[in-house]
């Protein structure tokens, strides 16, 4: 029952307290792209763009890397190394977020400056994705920090997923000759595709709302820009770094109204992801009984 | 005739199809491996930068200003400490509670709804969880305080608690709850001293876990805690805390402070994996237990 008062009480707390902003810049907030607290004008562009795009870019590295890892942890790797292996995952979802931050700062933007940055720009430069200084920090260190940080989601609900899929399909499917690999695809991928993809959803949501880690590395800058090297910034980390310093109401209120789309934005996905889930693992035994 | 079949067979498996389950096999166990290798670098630097600067005076002391060499996170540790004391009160009985609800006497509409809602709540992004206990609790008192930073971490520990207590009590079988009843003993008696007493492992398990969680968020403490660099007993003050502490310093531009970074950091690891751990060791237990 508290926890229904609780989900009212923060949806009604971001309410009143952007009513200002609200009422002020109505829609244009979101299609604006000034973000002036001298002058007083807001708008939230910037920090859409820079959400989306690094949880986009988080997915597209997260998910062939988590399925893999799950595929292999369910159905190729001896008996022995099952458990020792996702307990190392789930030690992966352990770490704060902060560590995360901490460690891109200093090792991963570091080693994406020197490395890998120069060789994406001389092979992929003309893509325009990968262009411009190469600082380190910015939009593909966000990305991929925050990769890392959502593999183990992905990957420990694809495991469960796939573990619910029946022996039998494997067998029947193995009996007719497949390879492993064919096997998997049909017998397991297959079956399990609405939990993976509910998995992966359940992650994109984790990703929009993450902030320290982001925070520390994305740059910081209300800017859209095409290259993935340049700084950009995003609605968690606009938060974080403002909030403290907002000093008069309409600035704060246009701050909080950020939460609230964020905390709307992130709802939508969730409940989306859930439905996902729900509808793979509930449906399972209700099939195996009938 | 036999030997003609099985020859048949193997060579029906064609080429192609043998180099993609190969290159399919190979690409899994390199994905596990890409994996595991951000874990074993975040933990290996942890080690190799933070264990220098871990001594006594670390632990004890307060931070010194920019420039001069020593002092340490000791206030930021007890004020985790405390912060994580009133979100335990707060956010544990809120969450056990919540899920005796839901196994007991959810099974109806109406639980749906708050399963649904506790679900929703997981998810809400932590720092929305801060900017709304900032207008909740700091506003109304007019400053930071370790108590609107509990209040914070407790709510995002609700959710895992309640979730995970619900999931625990199900799991004990209904003739325990009969016998219960047979003896004449009230529903509220067995609920808490037969059912919650038999899962208490699964529900300690959950708390654990959502308290290692809470343990490490930063985001929510920025507007409610605030940080602090001195010792601070009193509840209504800002208040430091050991992640909050860690990310001030990590974007700081001064070297001694970034290796006091690392050596904050690898306290929190220190303790959040053995809380996870030990987790890991009760609930193994428990599983043999439950076997014999």
């Amino acid at each position: 029952m508290s926890v229904l008062a609780i989900v009212v009480l923060i949806a009604w707390q971001l309410i009143v307290n952007s009513s200002l902003s609200l009422k002020q810049f109505g829609l244009k907030f979101f299609y604006g792209s000034s973000w002036d607290p001298v002058s007083g004008d807001f708008g939230a562009l910037p920090f859409v763009y820079g959400t989306i795009v690094s949880s986009i870019l988080a997915l597209v590295i997260a998910v062939p890397l988590s399925v893999a890892a799950a595929v292999f942890i369910t159905e190729m790797c001896p008996g022995w190394l099952k458990t020792p292996l996702s307990f190392l995952m789930e030690l992966l979802a352990a770490i704060p977020s902060v560590i995360y931050g901490l460690w891109a700062i200093f090792i991963l933007a570091p080693i994406l400056r020197q490395f890998v940055e120069p060789f994406l720009s001389k092979f992929f430069g003309w893509t325009g994705l990968f262009s411009g200084p190469t600082y380190g920090i910015g939009m593909l260190a966000a990305g991929v920090i925050l990769a890392i940080m959502i593999v183990p989601i992905i990957s420990s609900i694809t495991r469960e997923v796939m573990t619910a899929v029946p022996s039998q399909q494997r067998e029947a499917v193995l009996a007719l000759g497949a390879t492993r690999w064919e096997m998997i695809r049909i017998a397991v991928l297959r079956n399990s595709r609405t939990g993976i993809i509910g998995g992966i959803i359940l992650g994109l949501g984790r990703a929009l709302g993450e902030t320290m880690a982001v925070t520390m590395v994305i740059g910081n800058r209300p800017e859209i820009a095409k290259s993935l090297f340049a700084p950009g910034y995003t609605m968690a980390s606009v938060m974080a770094n403002e909030f403290t310093e907002a000093t008069d109401n309409l600035y704060l209120s246009a701050i909080v109204e950020i939460g609230l789309a964020l905390f709307i934005l992130t709802l939508i996905v969730n409940i989306i992801a859930q439905a996902l889930v729900w509808a793979s693992t509930r449906g399972m035994p209700a099939r195996a009984q009938a | 005739m036999s030997n003609g079949n099985q020859t048949l067979g193997v060579q029906r498996i064609s080429l192609r199809r043998r180099i993609a389950n190969h290159l399919v096999t190979y690409s899994a166990l390199g994905a596990s491996v890409l994996v595991i290798v951000p874990l074993v670098a975040i933990f290996g630097y942890l080690l190799m930068k933070g264990i220098g600067s871990i001594n006594w005076a670390f632990l004890t002391q307060i931070p010194k200003p920019v420039g001069e060499p020593g002092g340490g996170m000791g206030n930021a540790i007890v004020g985790s400490a405390i912060i994580l004391l009133i979100a335990s009160c707060f956010g544990i009985p809120l969450g056990i509670g919540a899920g005796i609800f839901l196994a007991e006497f959810g099974r109806n509409k109406f639980g749906n709804i708050v399963r649904f809602t506790s679900d929703v709540l997981n998810g809400v992004p932590s720092i929305v969880v801060g900017i709304a206990v900032y207008g909740l609790v700091v506003v109304t008192q007019k400053h930071f305080s370790a108590l609107a930073g509990g209040v914070a971490l407790g709510i995002m520990m609700i959710p895992t608690v309640a979730r995970s207590t619900e999931e625990m009590l199900l799991m004990v079988p209904r003739t325990i709850r009969e016998a219960a009843w047979g003896l004449g003993v009230p529903q509220w008696r067995t609920t808490l001293s037969v059912t919650l007493k038999t899962a208490s492992a699964g529900v300690i398990t959950g708390t654990m876990l959502a308290f290692a969680r809470a343990a490490g968020e930063t985001a929510p403490l920025l507007f409610t805690a605030f940080g602090n660099q001195f010792w601070n007993w009193n509840v209504n003050q800002p208040t430091a805390a050991l992640p909050l502490q860690v990310f001030v310093y990590a974007i700081s531009p001064f070297d001694e402070w970034h290796r006091q970074a690392w050596a904050g950091a690898l306290v929190l690891i220190i303790l959040i994996v053995a809380a996870v751990t030990a987790v890991r060791i009760v609930t193994s237990r428990g599983m043999y237990r439950g076997a014999a």
